[in-house]
């Protein structure tokens, strides 16, 4: 689980205070908010990519604020997983190379097994060997879902992953990454400002 | 992981990787090319030129006079009075003194008039048949055998001078009466047979008034009284203090020359040297021109790879990884291009060595086995590839993740 507390951070003139947000093993949490508001800034908080100026994220009670830029990255690989706006890859690796990445990364062993597994439970199975060049919007956005997934994290953190997507694909992902979540009994948090997912979730924080 | 996606990484810049590739194996090539090269080519000629202290032959150039009688790779300077040579090979100075007389040939092949003490010279051993104890008998150098297909039992014509088509002496054959074992050293490539058989084949033509037939002289010595002529004569001095005298002493006080294959053959490679040194630095200057082009297709695949490290970021790679995977990348290449250059220099010399053993009577030896030069070549490589994929390697390092990941 992921707990906040007085979370501040500022870019030159201009300060963000977020209000403390928490969410549960296996639970949801949708942030919305109009563009501007620091949506990205808090998950890019929340994943340990950017320092606050202030305050403290605890997850699985270790504190990251605390921790050295060595061990952040550690800590990263093994317990968070981030699905970006724009699905970006190793262009010159394939997708199933690229999963495959994301554990090596982590220092885990490389499971090929689940890598396969994950691709076909996101209906891309056929993809595994193509280059991310090769690949749709909708189905790279399905696999960095199977990528994030990779190292079972305890937090999955999503930013816009809806954003360009039409309304069926919308729903797909949306469902699927709430489903793959629970599966993975990891907390979720989105970050978006699409209106079709608060009919979806109905635990969300509005940044104002 | 690290490593094979280095090399993924750079098959992915198919177009660029090549080009540095190519850049630093040709640098590398001909640098290493040139090392070869200079070493066998001054192995050899120094092997050849052990023992001789000093060259006695007619008047002209020194140079030329150690290229002809050493090395037989030049025509003679003319001749000299035997008996007026004889004096300075008796000369008390002198330990060993082997007479050559020279200037016709059989396919291109040098014919060689000497005394038994120049196959002993080289350490010359038989594989097949006797040494030539009469006149018009030869031994023939392992190479010579091979080439002309010549047997032992085998009679041939010469020709006067070194020319395929020269006039040929039709007056008498030389019989083939034994072939000598390779010995890497200028025999390889001579036809040898004693001097009075060069004497008699030219007598004819030389020497109108003496009609007489010597056919049966054995030695040297018994033949001096008469007016006789030879190329040049082999020195080794006995005492140090010859090295200085008796080059000066016969330069100043006879009509013929002494030359020191020693001082020649320095002034010769200074002279190819510079040649070499050119050629050396353009070797070098590519190489530095291919650090150049690692350098950017490195930072241009950084720029465009940006996004992709701070994903790695994301993931869990540390810094250190990411300042890793781009030495890496440039080490490979540099790696690959040293090996393909030292691979290409071997190549070409291997092509070329035939060439050269024709054409010099050069033959390269161990020339696969790498130069302490060329470890400092590898250095150099290695030291390129890491300079040059350094200034991108720190700026992977720095890459702030959460800037880079937004500003796309």
């Amino acid at each position: 689980m992921i707990e906040t507390k007085n979370l501040a951070f500022s870019y030159p003139g201009l300060p963000f205070h977020f209000p403390d947000i928490s969410c549960k093993k296996g639970e949801v949490l949708l942030v919305t908010g109009s563009s501007g508001k620091g949506k990205t800034t808090l998950l890019h908080l929340l994943g340990g990519l950017q320092q606050p100026s202030s305050g403290t994220i605890s997850i699985n009670g270790t504190n990251i604020t605390a921790l050295s830029t060595m061990k952040l990255d550690q800590f990263r690989g093994a317990q968070i997983g981030i699905i970006f706006q724009q699905p970006h890859f190793v262009a010159s690796l394939n997708i199933l190379q690229n999963l495959e990445l994301a554990s090596s990364l982590a220092n885990k062993k490389i499971d090929t097994v689940k890598a396969k597994q994950l691709l076909a439970q996101l209906a891309i199975s056929d993809q595994a060997f193509k280059k991310p060049s090769k690949l749709s919007q909708g189905q790279l956005q399905r696999a960095s879902i199977a990528r994030a997934l990779m190292n079972q994290p305890s937090l999955l953190l999503a930013d816009e992953p809806t954003s360009s997507l039409d309304d069926a694909n919308c729903e797909a992902v949306a469902s699927l990454l709430a489903e793959q979540a629970a599966k993975n009994n990891a907390a979720l948090i989105i970050v978006t400002h699409d209106q079709r997912l608060k009919q979806l979730f109905h635990h969300s924080i509005e940044l104002t | 992981m690290i490593f094979k996606m280095a090399c993924k990484n750079l098959l992915h810049n198919r177009l660029s990787s090549f080009l540095c590739w190519i850049l630093l194996s040709t640098g590398v090539a001909i640098v290493s090319l040139l090392l070869l090269l200079q070493q066998q080519i001054e192995k050899q000629f120094s092997t050849s030129v052990q023992n001789i202290d000093m060259v006695l032959g007619a008047k002209g150039s020194p140079l030329q006079l150690i290229l002809s009688a050493v090395y037989h790779i030049d025509a003679p300077t003319g001749n000299i009075d035997f008996k007026e040579a004889q004096k300075w090979m008796r000369h008390p100075f002198v330990q060993k003194a082997i007479p050559l007389a020279y200037g016709d040939s059989y396919e291109e092949y040098s014919i060689v008039g000497t005394s038994a003490a120049y196959i002993e010279h080289y350490n010359g051993q038989l594989s097949k048949g006797k040494l030539n104890t009469n006149n018009f008998e030869v031994v023939l150098g392992s190479k010579v055998a091979a080439a002309l297909k010549l047997d032992t039992g085998k009679i041939f014509f010469s020709t006067h001078g070194k020319s395929k088509h020269g006039k040929s002496h039709k007056e008498k054959g030389y019989l083939v009466t034994g072939i000598l074992q390779p010995s890497g050293t200028v025999l390889d490539h001579l036809i040898i047979s004693n001097i009075e058989s060069v004497w008699n084949m030219h007598k004819s033509t030389d020497d109108h008034k003496e009609e007489k037939e010597t056919s049966h002289q054995e030695t040297t010595k018994e033949v001096a009284d008469i007016h006789h002529e030879i190329t040049a004569v082999l020195l080794k001095f006995g005492s140090p203090i010859a090295n200085v005298q008796l080059p000066r002493v016969i330069n100043e006080q006879t009509n013929m020359m002494a030359a020191m294959p020693a001082i020649e053959m320095n002034r010769l490679f200074s002279l190819f040297g510079v040649g070499f040194t050119t050629l050396q630095n353009i070797g070098w200057g590519i190489m530095i021109l291919s650090g150049l082009s690692v350098f950017v297709a490195l930072y241009n695949s950084l720029k465009e790879r940006k996004y992709e490290m701070a994903l790695m970021r994301t993931m869990g790679a540390s810094k250190m990884k990411l300042l890793f995977l781009v030495l890496i990348e440039g080490l490979v290449l540099c790696l690959a291009g040293l090996l393909t250059g030292l691979l290409l220099s071997r190549m070409t010399l291997f092509f070329f060595a035939g060439g050269f053993e024709k054409d010099y009577n050069l033959v390269f030896k161990e020339w696969m086995l790498p130069l302490r030069e060329e470890y400092y070549l590898a250095g150099f490589a290695l030291i390129l590839g890491i300079a040059a994929a350094l200034v991108p390697a720190v700026k992977a390092w720095f890459i702030n993740i959460s800037k880079t990941l937004s500003n796309k």
